[in-house]
């Protein structure tokens, strides 16, 4: 594996979402990362010449929107090809990792550290197919189910 | 000055009503809300619908007690920032979000004792009244733990055969 630089997808939705994803970033160090999210404000959250794409966003309550992102994501998964998927949710994150699984990326799944008593829907979902599945809460963590590393803070 | 955010565009009249009340009889004329659209409209402080990310964070600075829903984008930048901050729960039984996760979050940073929460309408009163009470978090840095962090390095460079 020598001299391979491996290709990273970083996924999110907006809001506390994006923030804990901003906050993995010296885990991405020395991957080609691609970041993709839901507002064109975030751009500015990186460093300059960031390679950031924007996706539509959707919640799991409209069947539509949820469609134009699976799509988006899709298509942008198709011209990446990356080695690892990474997400802190929501739905974008989740379709990212299905997809991305499929194409044969490894995926990992970080439940955001607001699911403090149990796990996100997606969350849940994710876990059944991700290579690495994370919740932030040590007593969430358990044997054959989600493991805790640490958290963003 | 005290900056009030309900940190999306969704409205929070249950917050804002019993800051709006609290600044009127006080007559505290430093409060600025962000209160999302479609709700309630206060009487007795400045507010905005949204606001542009740099408007956000020119009030942000400029504040020194953040109010805001239990949301966790707002929670991790005070604490990034060294604010302090008190949160009130959204509620999914009053038709305010989706599901509960909100006291969740609220109840489990409270524990780690760098939030304030206030969990109904009377205890934000409460709180309002006693300001000089609320604790003061820790700040943290720029990054996730590096126990996750190094956990995910681990992850992404060793990739399984």
């Amino acid at each position: 594996m020598s001299g391979h630089r491996p290709k990273l997808l970083a996924i999110s939705s907006g809001g506390g979402h994006w923030i804990q994803l901003l906050r993995l970033r010296p885990a991405f160090e020395g991957c080609a990362v691609t970041y993709a999210t839901v507002r064109e404000g975030y751009r500015q959250d990186l460093e300059p010449g960031s390679d950031f794409r924007l996706i539509p966003d959707s919640n799991r309550w409209s069947k539509i929107r949820l469609l134009r992102t699976a799509l988006a994501v899709t298509h942008l998964l198709l011209r990446l090809r990356p080695d690892v998927v990474i997400t802190t949710g929501a739905a974008p994150g989740y379709f990212a990792l299905r997809i991305g699984k499929w194409l044969g990326a490894r995926v990992v799944w970080i439940d955001s550290i607001a699911n403090a008593e149990e796990l996100s829907l997606s969350g849940l979902k994710a876990g059944s197919f991700s290579d690495l599945w994370l919740t932030q809460w040590p007593h969430l963590a358990r044997d054959g189910g989600p493991q805790c590393f640490g958290s963003v803070l | 000055m005290i900056f009030v955010t309900v940190g999306t565009d969704l409205p929070f009249d249950r917050m804002l009503r019993v800051i709006d009340q609290w600044a009127g009889e006080n007559r505290c004329d430093d409060v600025f809300a962000q209160i999302g659209e479609g709700g309630w409209e206060p009487r007795h402080m400045p507010y905005r619908h949204f606001l542009q990310p740099p408007e956000f964070r020119e009030k942000f600075d400029a504040a020194d007690l953040i109010i805001s829903h239990a949301g966790m984008g707002t929670i991790l930048t005070a604490l990034h920032a060294g604010k302090p901050i008190l949160v009130m729960p959204k509620r999914a039984s009053l038709g305010e979000h989706r599901n509960e996760h909100q006291l969740a979050t609220a109840r489990h940073m409270m524990q780690l004792r760098n939030v304030n929460v206030a969990f109904d309408e009377t205890e934000l009163r409460e709180m309002l009244d006693h300001l000089g009470e609320l604790m003061v978090p820790q700040t943290i840095g720029d990054h996730a733990s590096d126990s996750l962090i190094q956990g995910l390095r681990e992850f992404i460079f060793t990739p399984q055969v």
